[in-house]
């Protein structure tokens, strides 16, 4: 059971239950619907940009307790952040949910983030961890559009 | 010793000893998983395969490989014995009237495929209606929506209850002047339902609609007999049968075959070819087009043999009561509930957990050594039917037993104390 708790922490058993800034946002200046076609998982991020920064975040849909707390997670973490800001840290963690951080110097920067260490050992379940984040991607590159992990 | 489905208990009882004792015949079985042993509960998606199975693949390879129906030479006329040999026992094992009526495809789906495009479009016309039910795997609801929208058809769908049961006052409802094939699935791969299909194969014959049957299910399962359903068509797959993946069978009635079109053309479907006109094979040869997967011909043969000397009545009863104990154990368990209620069900316990999304009891499971299926299991319309996204499914085979069963309970109670 030891990777399953690893897997399983309990941040990420909280956000799973009571996620964070899980609403629809009236005055959105992007909103993207992201999908995993494999498991159903589908969520819709919400961004409000102010001169090229992140005012307010906020996803809807729904899927399994990864993909819903890497959400939220994300959502807690970028408000007020810079589009570069955002992305650097989708690099860090995609890094770190495929295993391939460096435990020293990138788990500072990623903070709770770091809470999504154990997905590394379930290959099956890292596009449940990224789907958030891809999507979030497309919302600071795109305009309204949908994107799939598939 | 016969075994039959009227035996008495003991009798079973005696039975199920020689069965447990087939589990040794899968070598796949005798490994660990994330430090536990595996139970494989994954059925449905693919059955594992006996050594008898794998030995006669290899033995192919080692000593007959040669291509088939067109040599002279010593090897290919062997290959060709071996493979037209498994046409054969096909033809006892779901008791068609003739070989010829046996053609070897990929696998259901494209058994399938087969008779959409080269039935469906012979035959429907704009405002033709086809009919499904309401439990299709994707394989048997998305080749007839393209046949329907090139002939301009309508597929309609036979609605079904909260226990997973199709409505048949609805279906003979639907049935009309305009019907032109009932396309069914035997038994559910979401939901466990086994249709009743002869009855409503007799429906449709009344009104001289004909009807193809997704027997994927079905035929690893239940003793199956084409000619008592008197089913037009039926298509099932080596791999989930215990033979190997890449090969799998359409049956259907000679008239039809002889009327129809080829299905994929080029070489071993002709009879003489020049660049004006091509005269084709008789069939079942005219929708064989190109060297088949004839390594797995022979291991679906050898799969078939293997069946045959334990008798899937026998199977049938044994997992008959796999299933009760599972639905028993499982469905005690608070927070759990059975998606699939039918009266008459086959070796599927597709199941949801209040609050927990399926994809999680996977991965808990598995880190058991538990092997599921969860997802749609691509059957998103029946998914959508009960207003949830996917659930997990646990499919056995006759080489499970009730230790695992156990064990997938244990299993279940972790994910509710790490997720719940």
């Amino acid at each position: 059971m030891s990777a399953i708790r690893e897997l399983y922490q309990q941040i990420i058993l909280d956000h799973n239950k009571s996620p964070r800034n899980f609403r629809k946002m009236e005055n959105a200046t992007r909103k993207v619907d992201g999908y995993n076609p494999l498991c159903g998982d589908h969520y819709t991020i919400f961004l409000r940009m102010e001169n090229g920064v992140i005012s307010d975040i906020s996803f809807d849909g729904a899927g399994c307790a990864i993909s819903k707390a890497s959400a939220s997670v994300m959502s807690s973490m970028l408000k007020g952040k810079s589009k570069t800001e955002a992305e650097a840290l989708f690099r860090d963690f995609h890094r770190l949910v495929t295993g391939g951080a460096d435990q020293e110097e990138s788990l500072d920067r990623l903070g709770k983030l770091a809470a999504f260490a154990g997905v590394s050992e379930f290959p099956a379940r890292v596009k449940c961890a990224s789907l958030a984040w891809h999507t979030l991607h497309a919302a600071l590159n795109s305009e309204d559009t949908s994107v799939s992990t598939e | 010793m016969e075994i039959s489905a009227t035996m008495s208990v003991p009798e079973i009882q005696q039975q199920r000893v020689s069965i447990a004792g087939c589990r040794h015949h899968f070598p796949v079985l005798r490994q660990w998983v994330n430090g536990k042993p595996l139970v494989y509960f994954d059925n449905a998606a693919t059955s594992q395969k006996p050594q008898v199975v794998i030995d006669a693949m290899m033995k192919y390879y080692e000593s007959e490989n040669s291509n088939i129906h067109r040599g002279v030479h010593y090897l290919s006329e062997r290959a060709t014995q071996a493979y037209e040999g498994v046409r054969v026992k096909v033809k006892q094992f779901i008791n068609a009237g003739h070989q010829r009526e046996i053609i070897f495809v990929r696998g259901t789906t494209e058994g399938i495929n087969l008779v959409a495009h080269s039935y469906g479009r012979r035959n429907l016309k704009e405002g033709d209606e086809v009919l499904v039910s309401a439990m299709e795997h994707h394989s048997n609801i998305v080749p007839w929506q393209i046949l329907c929208e090139e002939q301009r058809a309508t597929l309609r769908v036979i609605p079904m209850n909260d226990r997973g049961e199709l409505l048949l006052d609805e279906y003979e409802r639907m049935m009309g002047k305009r019907t032109k094939l009932v396309a069914l699935v035997h038994v559910s791969n979401a939901l466990g339902t086994i249709n009743p299909v002869k009855q409503m194969i007799a429906s449709a014959h009344a009104r001289g609609v004909p009807v193809l049957i997704d027997g994927a299910q079905a035929v690893p399962h239940m003793k199956v007999d084409v000619r008592e359903l008197d089913c037009d068509f039926y298509a099932f797959s080596s791999h989930k049968l215990f033979g190997p993946t890449g090969v799998g069978i359409l049956y259907g009635k000679t008239h039809l075959l002889e009327a129809m079109p080829p299905y994929q053309s080029g070489g071993d479907m002709i009879k003489s070819v020049t660049f004006e006109k091509t005269l084709y094979n008789d069939i079942p040869y005219k929708f064989e087009a190109g060297t088949p997967n004839i390594g797995g011909g022979i291991g679906l043969g050898a799969a078939i043999d293997y069946i045959n000397q334990i008798d899937l009545n026998a199977i049938a009863v044994f997992e008959h009561e796999l299933l009760r104990y599972a639905t028993e154990k499982v469905s005690a368990i608070g927070g759990v509930h059975i998606i699939g209620n039918a009266k008459e069900k086959a070796s599927v316990l597709s199941f949801v957990i209040d609050g927990i999304h399926p994809h999680d009891i996977g991965t808990i499971l598995d880190a058991e050594g538990i092997a599921i299926r969860t997802g749609h299991h691509c059957a998103q319309p029946v998914m959508l039917r009960f207003g949830i996204p996917a659930t997990a499914r646990a499919s056995f085979a006759f080489y499970n037993t009730k230790d695992e069963i156990d064990a997938l309970v244990r299993g279940i109670h972790k994910v509710i104390e790490v997720l719940g």
